[in-house]
């Protein structure tokens, strides 16, 4: 692409089609070529629940009904309410149907599309109201987000680059290109306040600033980390499958500001859809000169390559990524030198996450103060948090830093199913820490998580309730880093796993109280002394459950008792005489016929055989077989 | 420490030629192994000692850092996956919501352990991390096909529907 | 170079720019403890050993790979700092075998002394399940033993980095990294050339010799065997550090007197058969150039290289000298010549050598090296276990007298002791060349050109009308980049010297082990060196072809350099191998 003429050529084009459906304030709604727009989510939630046969049966719905040239079907990238999938959106009524399923189709099809009367039945339910349907973006799920990063997910197909060029994609790369230095780029850039998405909180700019400058024609890289590990986050892979271009377009900013002609992204394997939507992104970005030589005729030039990982959590560290993407094991190197000296085959890099790309462009076009007005003060924009665990609404959020705990799991998630009640939440995942229901309350950003012991991670957020045990959790996580820990310094390789031994002693009621003061000791061992983050943030999740929950521990320990009732050592299966009907439903359903008792007798359990899998309690319709 | 390969290798002229266009291909760029090693993986589905003495020998890298780094990243496997492959999501989500339950039903329907594969070539079995259908946890992957808000007692039922 | 200041324990510092905090603490008399670290081969920062605080770092950081800046404060002896280089020590010793007392490295174990020196009191304190590893005793020179490895990757950065052979490496991850091969291949199935580079460089007991003293005992005390040794030139100049005597100081007589003390029946020296090497192979050389042989030729006394370029320059083996090795050409001739003129059945000889070498353990079982239709050499020892014999004899080494070899197999020139030093065999056949081609008495002995620890050396000299090129190279990673010059015709060379180990044999890997402390600011190679040419100038004799014993063996048995009996019994062949 030569021009800016050219770009806003396409732009205009593409107008009316995205500018139908969009929901935000002051765009004009035209109906181009199709009246109706139907928007099947194609993420990997809504597809593994079945959104892509959902969107084939639409098609043949249409065509069969003659709608083919009115009714448009384009497969998005993630709308954020998984657990609702798959979902879809029809414009211009907005209508949100949840739950799809295939039989629902033909009537949708009829009755909507070919008669314009919205099927109530089928909706998002909070979207029905006695006034007729409301936006989604009214329900309690969206209310509070701020969809900057996730602008496009969901709105746009993801594998269609004039969508993405017709809400304004490439505008910023145009702008930069053509009038900014980049000394004025990284300005921008450092004065939104911008920080590193991926979880260490690093201001971006700083980051750039420190990869400028040198020999001119010095080789230098740009670097997507798109290896998204944290069990339980998946905002980069929603970015990525929904909107690809916005990666690259930051990429190639950010290669005109540290002189970078060659940018990688590192993206987990686990991703197929985030790789094939890459792949035609990055192909279509060539096709339309937006990557390549000379793109805008300005004689700048940028590729990017697709480096596919392989299933190491540890690559998600800087220096590992790079090691990898070299051919090698994926093992950190110490720092300094840092990669804006010394990063990727030795030569100056700057890495930053999928989401912290996904603000680049819009900081450029919309200005630093506009960012920096969002959020807090020292955490300015918003953040994707990937909702789970224990809560209704599981799913993808994007809410203004500052946000509470108490409006993300009250509001935004729904509130606790079953109504249990809820006992922390989990963020930072294996690096991170837990917030105990007294931080309710504390507005969640990069500082206020580290002063209460967890981090931000790159956004997960598993919500837990009473049935969770806090030192299971922190055994959880701690698991999932011996399995990671890359082995090559001894605090992380030996100091992860004497831990992990610790802790389940711990669950078996094997512990005194000295070996939590050993636990403590080890877990500031590797903090201290590990050779990278992976290893340094090990052991927050069990220093954070010991802090605020350390009555749990000396339950453990000292009354050889786990409260929640999970750790199987710790509790056995009694029936209640009581209520015991002598059904025979437990005796017949025990996997290892530890139960005995005659019909209309009440039945006992032999706890040297039982197993404690919990198959008895669920099946006694009379809540007889408790955990003692 | 990795098993030894239980079944023999039955690699053809066909994927061997495959194999070499590729490291061909991708033998000049720099950090050239990982994509070997995974083009390689889609070829042969594995990658036995046969397999990786092919890269050796045609980059140069030692046999033994290949080894290296086929045993350092989960994705690359020593042993032949099955016809249908199990993988069962341990991540926290689904780990929370009772997955480990449907691993140990299936460890113990299938009579396998972690990355073994059924005598006949059937069914393997792993635990994978969040495969990122945390709304429908907890969850197990057949091949493609994503088995969601499972109960320990679904699973045989589920594995019936593979034949 | 310009000097940084910083700060050190509060006190001042001036180091040059870009050394690490080590290295500047060296300036400040302070000795930082480290385990991983081998300077210039393996700067990884793994271990965590050499952790020390720095002024405003989040965390403590590894002092030997943190490059100073101006102004920095570091702290290296603060309680944290103290408590966490235990603790990391209590962490690996959780995951060791610690069978200390009965370990080949018990006293001379970097594990050890560190736990000694930072005050570990409670060697259990983390203990733990361990993964047990079957002993890899596959290859013929040694014992890999993953139970006391502590993967410091000070082995394997030494077989990948300095000889380009990587056939060990880290595989698995997190607490189930172990070093091993590909596909768990023992060691002597991959294409391992068993130089013992790794042997020298473990800190623990995790690698180690085949110790082969035992069957020594035996035959020395088997009234039928006539036992005689052989002793190489690189041993007499490291053997002394096995008893307290300062690197480079050349024991000779001593370690004659000790052989001659365990019992040996005759105490001969390899000098004798390095000058018979040079008869010959400057012989071959001369034919080669005369006759529009093969060249460039390349010498063949490094087992290890021999090994090397079988598996990875098989189209090069015609270029190898047909030259055995000093160690088999000494064999050879104590099993023919001498066996005759002394009425001894070659059965009843008992051909022992003692060696820097661990790759002379695999030489001895290579094929077409028994000249007297039996090996001709039986045992070969290293440095290290020749100690283990003077020690366990309980003799008091530095009160021995030095004492001479025997006769006639016990004579050598200055020519060739140097050949345990890199350029020594090229120096060496440089002087007898070149009085033969010339028939002109050299002015000077001293090839100085071709000394010196660099891995790769190039000189051209002028002989008789004749500019002769010649290189060499020690280590097999700079083998690499000369043979690679030469296959790409960017290079003409006539003759190349090739060692196994950098520095060449002073640096062997059957030499002793030097601890990582000195190591890391002392050059082996070179103080090693030192020693082997300080015996040359000594000695009255310089030139292999003035040695009377070896101008003996030829009137009375070979006849000429390369004549056909010299054939049958001082050359060899070699194989083609692959790559595993």
């Amino acid at each position: 692409m030569k021009s800016l003429e050219e770009l806003n050529a396409i732009r205009d084009k593409m107008a009316d089609l995205v500018g139908f459906r969009s929901e935000e304030a002051g765009v004009e709604k035209k109906a181009g070529k199709y009246e109706r727009h139907v928007l099947v989510c194609a993420g990997t939630g809504c597809t593994s629940s079945g959104s892509l046969k959902i969107a084939a049966k639409l098609e043949e719905e249409i065509e069969k009904a003659g709608l083919k040239d009115k009714v448009c079907v384009v497969r998005t990238g993630c709308h954020g309410l998984c657990a609702l999938g798959p979902v879809m959106i029809i414009y211009p009524e907005a209508a949100f149907y949840s739950n799809t399923e295939l039989e629902h189709i033909p009537e949708i099809v009829s009755e909507h599309l070919v008669k314009g009367n919205v099927v109530t039945k089928y909706l998002y339910q909070e979207t029905v109201t006695d006034e007729g349907i409301i936006s989604m973006h009214e329900t309690h799920f969206y209310k509070k987000q701020n969809r900057v990063a996730l602008r496009n997910c969901g709105v746009i197909d993801p594998e269609n680059i004039e969508e993405y060029i017709g809400r304004d994609g490439y505008q910023a790369l145009n702008k930069v290109l053509t009038t900014m230095t980049q000394k004025e780029v990284v300005d921008c850039v450092m004065g939104s306040g911008l920080r590193g998405r991926g979880g260490g909180g690093f201001p971006t700019g700083k980051k750039w600033l420190f990869a400028m400058g040198g020999e001119p024609g010095t080789q230098k890289y740009v670097c997507c980390n798109a290896d998204e590990g944290d069990p339980g986050a998946f905002m980069d892979r929603s970015v990525l499958e929904g909107d690809p271009h916005v990666v690259l377009e930051a990429m190639a900013i950010a290669g005109y500001v540290i002189g970078a002609n060659q940018g990688y992204i590192y993206v987990r394997a686990e991703y197929p859809i985030a790789v094939k939507r890459l792949e035609i992104a990055i192909k279509q970005a060539e096709e339309y000169g937006l990557l390549g030589d000379d793109i805008f005729g300005t004689g700048f030039s940028f590729r990017v390559g697709l480096r596919l990982g392989a299933g190491a959590f540890v690559c998600g560290e800087e220096t590992a990524l790079m090691t990898s993407i070299e051919g090698n094991r994926g093992e950190p190197r110490p720092r300094p030198p840092f990669p804006a000296v010394k990063g990727l085959f030795a030569a100056p890099t700057i890495l930053n996450n999928v989401e912290t790309y996904a603000n680049i462009p819009q900081i450029i076009m919309r200005g630093a103060e506009w960012f920096a007005s969002m959020g807090t003060e020292k955490s300015p924009g918003t953040k994707v948090f990937a909702l789970g665990g224990k809560v209704n609404n599981v799913g993808l959020v994007e809410i203004p830093m500052g946000t509470t705990l108490r409006e993300i799991v009250e509001e935004i998630g729904g509130g606790i199913p079953n109504g249990k009640k809820f006992k922390a939440a989990q963020t930072g995942g294996p690096s991170g820490g837990c917030i105990p229901a007294s931080n309710f309350d504390v507005p969640i950003d990069y500082d206020n998580l580290i002063a209460i012991g967890s981090m931000m991670g790159s956004g997960g957020l598993i919500v837990l309730d009473e049935d969770d045990c806090m030192v299971d959790i922190a055994k959880f996580f701690l698991e999932f880093t011996v399995d990671e820990s890359c082995g090559k310094c001894t605090p992380c390789r030996i100091g992860t796993r004497r831990l992990l031994e610790m802790l389940t002693a711990i669950t078996e009621g094997k512990s005194s109280l000295e070996d939590l003061e050993k636990i403590k000791e080890l877990c500031y061992h590797l903090k201290s002394s590990s050779l990278c983050a992976l290893g340094q943030t090990a052991s927050n999740p069990v220093l954070s459950t010991m802090k605020f929950f350390e009555d749990e521990y000396v339950a453990h320990v000292v009354d050889k008792k786990c409260p929640a009732g999970v750790c199987k050592s710790l509790f056995h299966y009694e029936i209640d005489p009581d209520k015991c009907i002598g059904c025979t439903l437990c005796a017949k359903n025990c996997p290892v016929n530890a139960i005995t008792g005659e019909k209309k007798k009440v039945h006992t359990i032999d706890t040297s055989k039982c197993i404690k899998c919990g198959v008895c309690a669920s099946k006694c319709k009379k809540s007889a077989v408790v955990k003692k | 420490m990795a098993q030894k390969a239980t079944v023999p290798f039955t690699g053809t002229k066909e994927q061997e030629g495959e194999l070499l266009k590729v490291i061909a291909e991708l033998k000049g760029t720099k950090g050239a192994l990982m994509p070997i090693m995974q083009k390689a993986q889609d070829i042969y589905g594995y990658l036995p000692i046969e397999v990786q003495k092919i890269i050796s020998d045609n980059t140069g890298i030692p046999l033994e850092k290949i080894y290296g780094v086929a045993t350092f990243y989960a994705q690359f496997a020593l042993q032949p996956k099955g016809k249908f492959k199990v993988s069962v999501c341990l991540g926290t989500a689904c780990y929370v919501k009772g997955s480990g339950k449907i691993y140990e039903k299936l460890q113990e329907v299938l009579n396998l352990k972690e990355g073994e594969c059924t005598p006949d070539g059937k069914f393997s079995l792993e635990s994978c991390r969040c495969v990122g259908a945390c709304g429908l946890a907890p969850v197990m992957m057949i091949n493609e096909d994503v088995h969601g808000r499972l109960l320990p007692d679904d699973v045989e039922k589920i594995l019936a529907q593979y034949n | 170079m310009e000097n940084v200041t910083i700060k050190i324990n509060g006190v001042e510092v001036s180091a040059p720019a870009g050394s690490t905090i080590l290295e500047a603490a060296r300036y400040a008399g302070i000795e930082i403890p480290t385990l991983c670290y081998l300077k210039d081969i393996n700067e990884i920062g793994a271990c965590r050993m050499c952790v020390v605080e720095v002024k405003g770092a989040r965390s403590l950081v590894a002092a030997c790979v943190y490059p100073i800046n101006p102004g920095m404060e570091v702290f290296t002896n603060t309680p944290a700092v103290q408590e966490s280089r235990k603790k990391t020590l209590q962490l690996m010793l959780s995951n060791h075998e610690r069978k200390c007392l009965s370990c080949v490295r018990s006293g001379n174990c970097e594990l050890q002394t560190l736990c000694k020196e930072l005050g570990v009191d409670d060697e259990a304190y983390y203990d733990g399940n361990k993964i047990h590893y079957e002993l890899d005793t596959s290859a013929a020179h040694m014992v890999r033993d993953n139970n006391k490895c502590i993967l410091c990757r000070r082995c394997t950065a030494v077989c990948s980095n300095v000889q380009g052979i990587g056939v060990i490496g880290p595989n698995e991850r997190g607490f189930k990294t172990f070093i091993g091969s590909a596909f768990e291949m023992g060691l002597g199935e991959t294409s391992c050339v068993s130089c013992g580079q790794c042997i020298a460089v473990c800190p623990v007991g995790a690698i180690y010799e085949k110790d082969n003293t035992k069957e020594i005992i035996d035959a020395i005390n088997d009234p039928d065997k006539f036992v005689a040794v052989q002793v190489a030139p690189a041993v007499r100049a490291a053997l002394g550090e096995e008893f307290g005597y300062p690197m480079g100081t050349p024991v000779q007589g001593q370690m004659a007197a000790a052989l001659r003390r365990l019992g040996f029946d005759k105490v001969f020296d390899t000098n004798f058969s390095a000058d018979l090497t040079i008869m010959e192979e400057a012989h071959e050389f001369l034919d080669r150039v005369q006759n529009g042989g093969k060249l460039p030729l390349i010498t063949s006394c490094s087992p290890g290289w021999i090994k090397y370029c079988e598996h990875y320059f098989p189209d090069m083996t015609e270029n190898l000298s047909s030259c055995k090795s000093p160690q088999q050409m000494f064999g050879a001739t104590l099993k023919t010549y001498y066996a005759q003129k002394m009425g001894l059945d070659p059965k009843n000889i008992v051909s022992v050598s003692v060696m820097p070498c661990t790759a002379k353990k695999f030489e001895i079982g290579r094929d077409d090296e028994d000249a007297a239709g039996v090996p001709d050499v039986d045992i070969s020892i290293t440095t290290r276990e020749l100690a283990r014999m003077i020690k366990k004899a309980g003799l008091d080494f530095a009160k021995l007298p030095e004492e001479g070899f025997d006769d006639p197999l016990g004579e050598g020139t200055g020519a060739a002791v140097i050949f345990g030093a890199t350029g020594g065999v090229m120096e060496a056949a440089l002087r007898t060349a070149v009085e033969v081609l010339t028939g002109k008495e050299l002015e000077c002995v001293d090839f100085t050109a071709v000394r010196g620890v660099e891995g790769i050396k190039e000189a051209t000299y002028n002989v008789a009308g004749m500019d002769v090129k010649v290189a060499i190279a020690s280590g097999l990673g700079n083998a690499k980049i000369l043979l690679d010059k030469v296959k790409a015709g960017e290079a003409d060379y006539h003759f190349i010297e090739i060692m196994g180990c950098p520095g060449g044999c002073v640096n062997g890997g059957g030499q002793p082990q030097v601890p990582s402390k000195i190591r890391n600011v002392v050059d082996i190679r070179a103080e090693r060196a030192k020693a082997l040419y300080a015996l040359d100038a000594g000695n009255p004799v310089r030139k292999s072809h003035m040695n009377e014993s070896v101008k003996k063996v030829y009137e009375e048995f070979f006849g000429e350099p390369g004549s056909h009996k010299a054939h049958e019994i001082l050359h060899t062949s070699y194989v083609k191998r692959t790559i595993n």
